[in-house]
Formats: C-alpha cells, sequence, structure tokens
C-alpha cells in the first residue's frame, strides 16, 4: 500500500513556515523510529556474522588478532576429533529430539483433541516445562538421573537390585540424556502447535469421510495427519533451531562430559573460544554453526515466510 | 474435529476407548509432572533422607534448612552467599531489558505497517534473519564491543545485549499484530490532521494490551532463562540467577547437597513458573506467535 508518503501532500498548503517544518519531521519521523533497529540489525546481526567470520581466518588465540591466514582454523577444525564427536552428537541427539518430540506431541494433542474434560488443565500441565530455564531442567534430570541415588536406586528399591543405569556418567550413553531431558521439556509446546493445527482442520471433509464408511484411524491417517503438513515444518524448524543452539542444557546437565562424551557444536564453541582461549577455532567452530543452521533451517522459513504471504 | 463417541464405533468399544484415552493423557500428566515433584520433594529431604529413601519417597521429616542455606549461605565460586544476590541480578537486568525492547517493538512494528516506506518490508525480513542465527556467532565480537563501551560484565552489558538481540522477536510480534488493524482507521485519523506519534499514543496504543502483555511475557521468560549470555558477558557476583545455578549445581567441593541444588532450582525457576502459571494464556499466545507465524 505503501500510503505514508502521500499524507502530508495532502494536507492544505501549510500557512507558516514553522508548521512545514514540523510536516517534514513528520515525514521523516517513521524512518527516523526504524533507524535504530536498522543500523543496530546491520551492525550487530550482518556485520558481527563478518566479524566472526573474519576471525575464523586468524590465528587468534586468548586475543584477537587479525592477521589473515585462511584456512588453517577450519583445518584445525576438522581435524579436531572432540569437533567431530560434538557433530555425531548434535546429529544423534537432534534426529532423537526431533522425532521424539514430534510423536509425543502429535499423540498427545490428537488425545487431547477428543472433546476431553478439562482439556485446558491438562493442556497446561504439558506446558509448563517450557516455562523452565533450560538449566533448571537440565538440573533437575541430573538429580533424577543420577547414578546411585537416581533412577537406578528407585528400581533398586522396587525389587531388582541388579539395576544399573548410569547413562549419565557413560561416555557412550551421556548424550541420550540430553534428548530425555529436551523431550520432556519441549514436547508440551509441540503438543500445543499439533492441537492449534488439529483445531483448524476442516470439519466438512472429516464428516464426508465418515459418510463414505472411513474408519477413524484411517480418516487420521489419510486426511487429518497430511493435512498438519505446515504444523510439521514449523516444529521441526523451531525443533532443529533448539537442538543446534542446544548449550544450556548440556552444561546443566552433563557439562558436555564424561570427557567430551556429549560436547554438542555450541558447548565446543564456548569452550574453545572462552575457556581454552582459541577464539580463532572458537568463531571456525561458530560459523560452522551458522552453515548449519543456514542450510537445516532456512529452507523451511523461507517455505513459512512464501505460505504466510500467499496467506 | 472428530468427535469419536458419534462415530460409528459401538457404545461399548466406544466408552472403553475414551477411558484408555483418559488413562494415557493421565499418565502423561505424570511423566511432566513426577519431576516437578522429585525436585520439591527433594529440596524438603535432610541429606540423610535422601540416602535412605529413594526419589518418589516422601520426607520422612520436612526441613526447610535446604531452601535457606540455597538461598543465602551456599557456596557459588568464592562466594558463599547463596542465590540471593543473582536472583536479585536477573531481576535488575531482566526487567529494564523487557521494557525497552517491548517499547522499540511496538514502535517498529507501527512503521513497519502503517507507515511503509520502500525498503521496510526488506528490513523486516531482514530483521527477521535475526531471530534465527545462533548467538555463538556474535558473541566473540560483542565481548569486544562491550569491553570497548566499558560495560563488559555490568548490568547496562546485559540489558543491552539483551534489547540488541530481542528487539527482533518484539518487532515481529507487533508488526503481526498490528498487520490486522484496518488501514481505515489509521487513514481516516492522518486526514484529520493527526501525526505519526498522535496517532501512535491515541488509536494504536490503546488497542495493543494484548500484544505487549505476550511480547513483555516472552521476553522476561526468554531473558530471566538465558544462559549463553549471561555465562560469556558476566562474572563472579555479576552473574544471572541461571548462571549462579549452574555454578552452584557443577562445582564439586566437599558434600554435594542434591536437596540445597533442588531448592536452588525451583529458586530459579519461580518467577518464570509465576507467570506461567498467572498468565499461561498468553505465553501459549506468544510462543506460537514467534514461532508459527511468518
Amino acid at each position: 500500500m505503501g500510503a505514508a508518503p502521500a499524507t502530508a501532500a495532502n494536507i492544505p498548503a501549510p500557512q507558516s513556515g514553522g508548521i512545514s517544518i514540523l510536516d517534514r519531521v513528520e515525514n521523516f519521523m517513521p524512518k527516523l523510529v526504524l533507524a535504530p533497529t536498522f543500523v543496530g540489525a546491520l551492525f550487530f546481526i550482518y556485520g558481527f556474522i563478518l566479524w566472526t567470520g573474519y576471525l575464523s581466518f586468524t590465528p587468534s588465540h586468548m586475543l584477537p588478532n587479525y592477521q589473515f591466514v585462511g584456512l588453517i582454523q577450519y583445518r584445525e577444525l576438522f581435524h579436531n576429533d572432540r569437533w567431530w564427536v560434538a557433530l555425531k552428537n548434535l546429529a544423534l541427539f537432534g534426529s532423537l529430539f526431533i522425532v521424539c518430540c514430534l510423536a509425543i506431541g502429535l499423540f498427545l494433542a490428537i488425545l487431547l483433541d477428543q472433546k476431553i474434560r478439562s482439556e485446558g488443565f491438562i493442556r497446561s500441565i504439558y506446558l509448563y516445562p517450557m516455562a523452565l530455564s533450560f538449566v533448571v531442567t537440565g538440573t533437575a534430570w541430573k538429580w533424577i538421573l543420577n547414578p546411585g541415588l537416581g533412577i537406578e536406586k528407585l528400581v533398586r528399591d522396587m525389587g531388582f537390585p541388579n539395576f544399573t543405569f548410569d547413562w549419565l556418567t557413560n561416555s557412550d550413553m551421556s548424550i541420550y540424556t540430553v534428548a530425555i531431558a529436551g523431550v520432556w521439556q519441549s514436547s508440551g509446546f509441540i503438543m500445543a502447535m499439533f492441537l492449534a493445527g488439529l483445531r483448524g482442520v476442516d470439519d466438512s471433509i472429516i464428516k464426508a469421510a465418515q459418510v463414505d464408511g472411513a474408519s477413524l484411524p484411517t480418516i487420521y491417517w489419510r486426511i487429518i495427519i497430511p493435512s498438519l503438513r505446515p504444523v510439521f515444518f514449523s516444529a521441526m524448524m523451531i525443533l532443529s533451531h533448539i537442538a543446534i543452539k542446544s548449550f544450556d542444557l548440556v552444561m546443566a546437565l552433563t557439562g558436555g562430559g564424561p570427557g567430551y562424551s556429549s560436547d554438542t557444536p555450541a558447548t565446543f564453541m564456548y569452550t574453545f573460544s572462552f575457556t581454552r582461549n582459541s577464539i580463532g577455532l572458537g568463531a571456525a567452530s561458530a560459523m560452522v554453526m551458522l552453515m548449519i543452521v543456514v542450510t537445516v533451517v532456512f529452507p523451511f522459513m523461507y517455505s513459512e515466510i512464501r505460505r504466510a504471504h500467499r496467506g | 474435529m472428530v468427535d469419536l463417541s458419534r462415530s460409528q464405533i459401538t457404545q461399548g468399544a466406544s466408552r472403553l476407548g475414551r477411558i484408555l484415552i483418559y488413562a494415557i493423557l493421565g499418565l502423561a500428566c505424570l511423566y511432566y509432572l513426577v519431576p516437578l515433584f522429585i525436585m520439591i520433594s527433594t529440596s524438603l529431604k535432610t541429606l540423610d533422607d535422601i540416602r535412605s529413601g529413594n526419589l518418589l519417597s516422601l520426607p520422612s521429616e520436612v526441613t526447610f534448612d535446604p531452601w535457606v542455606e540455597a538461598w543465602s549461605s551456599a557456596c557459588i565460586g568464592v562466594r558463599c552467599e547463596g542465590m540471593k544476590v543473582y536472583f536479585w541480578n536477573s531481576f535488575r537486568f531482566v526487567v529494564p531489558a523487557v521494557l525497552i525492547s517491548t517499547f522499540i517493538g511496538a514502535f517498529n512494528g507501527y512503521v513497519l505497517t502503517m507507515w511503509r516506506f520502500r525498503g521496510s518490508d526488506m528490513l523486516f525480513s531482514a530483521l527477521m534473519i535475526g531471530c534465527f542465527i545462533p548467538f555463538q556467532v556474535v558473541l566473540l565480537p560483542m565481548a569486544t564491543v562491550l569491553g570497548a563501551l566499558g560495560i563488559f560484565n555490568s548490568i547496562a552489558g546485559l540489558i543491552f545485549v539483551h534489547v540488541v538481540y530481542g528487539v527482533a522477536f518484539t518487532t515481529l510480534f507487533f508488526r503481526n499484530y498490528y498487520i490486522s488493524i484496518p488501514d481505515e482507521l489509521v487513514k481516516a485519523a492522518k486526514i484529520d490532521g493527526a501525526g505519526f506519534l498522535r496517532i501512535f499514543w491515541r488509536i494504536i496504543l490503546p488497542l495493543s494490551t494484548p500484544i505487549i502483555v505476550v511480547s513483555v511475557i516472552w521476553q522476561f521468560t526468554q531473558i530471566w532463562n538465558d544462559f549463553l549470555f549471561g555465562v560469556v558477558f558476566s562474572t563472579g557476583d555479576r552473574q544471572p540467577a541461571t548462571v549462579a545455578l549452574n555454578n552452584l549445581v557443577n562445582t564439586s567441593t566437599g558434600v554435594i547437597g542434591y536437596n540445597v541444588d533442588m531448592a536452588a532450582a525451583i529458586i530459579a525457576a519461580l518467577p518464570t513458573l509465576f507467570v506461567y502459571i498467572v498468565a499461561g494464556k498468553y505465553f501459549v499466545r506468544g510462543l506460537t506467535a514467534g514461532s508459527v507465524k511468518g
């Protein structure tokens, strides 16, 4: 529409010079208001990405050093065993986290959509973990999964004295504990997204299918779930974003350990940039994280924006 | 929505089905609630009680000592003054950061919908990307800039960082809300000679209460729960509650006080839990507005 520039012209010619200046200020106001955000975004988002990008081509250790050395940091990064562990963990944790959240979320949403009494109350129980910090979630699950006093002791007390559950301190299994806690925290939110989607499904199609004698599972499988495609997209976008950024949960739950067995790219970046004084390597890992987000999340986002513009 | 009770399943099977549905929904409630129960009951137990009982056993005698210790005397780093310092630290930067970012977001949303100019849509798309970058990619330059401004490791620094990276979200909220306000309303006011600010104060702002609540709640939850900026840009007694909690739990000196850990975790979670209980409806709306809408 772009109606803005026309306004001043439509108003009758000003009587004195003072009003004319005011008008010009009025005209300029929208741009003036947006200017700080514009400059801020340019500098703090795009400028900083370029800055980090440049740092990744430098030999910076404890302090930034702006000598250009090419791809040395990236070569070192991809020869670093710990980085490969972090990438594998991200793939493992990310796919488990996304699949479990989607499955639990969709399942609970379908059940909650059956004219359930006190639905609102149940929904708010499923959703409250989303209000917690990942650090709180990590702390709670660190205690629940505690080898010795946690679930292990609980099951032993129930009459299985040989039961062991030591994933938290087992370097082969520690990344799975991150997935367990992550799914607990985020699946309720995905449920809420699916529930909103289910409420938007067109009733008449379902009625027609019922008249045709389709059974309830068939209706869900063939008609309703496919029509939730956009929700699947949004949910996967959000979940993969959470997974790639996963930092606080890992730090609170396992600290990346035992050793570095449950490191993710986010904890790797933090460790090398801020505790091991390898700023160049940290910057390179941050740039790789950005590239992962660009390749995984942006296609989802693009389709979202296109859909929003059409709608 | 599909009405199970009226579908062609026979009555008896339908009743059985509904019992099953309620049973599964109830089990799921337990799944989400049991960790909270464990946190609360552990925080009220003595250490001996913790060792002799198990996760689900109730405290044999309720003690509030772990709460007192977590709040005022637990050792975090070198200081043994509990969570209280860090708890108030969080409030001191969260409240200003929430208000400032919401204020800027409201103005931005207003311009981006009612006063569009050439390039404003592009600016919005450019800003949207700011919601999606992994913040790891800005940490190192930001540390340098905060140092240069002299606000590294300060409340002002944390306010600054959270405003800078929160504005993308608040702008998104207000823009998506204002876009549903009919253009005629603003056009009529413009013809009547009302100016940019006047239209905002008199017409737009009075309509904005729901979205202001959504934005405030979303920003409060996000900024209070933040760990990354807190741990990178602050040290020692300037750190926020989430960082203090992590330090408390992960410093392994002496006897590990699981009960104190749990009390501290609940203390760190209380403000956002409170907001969720009081205004859960808006919380959910913020989550979906921030994510589903484009």
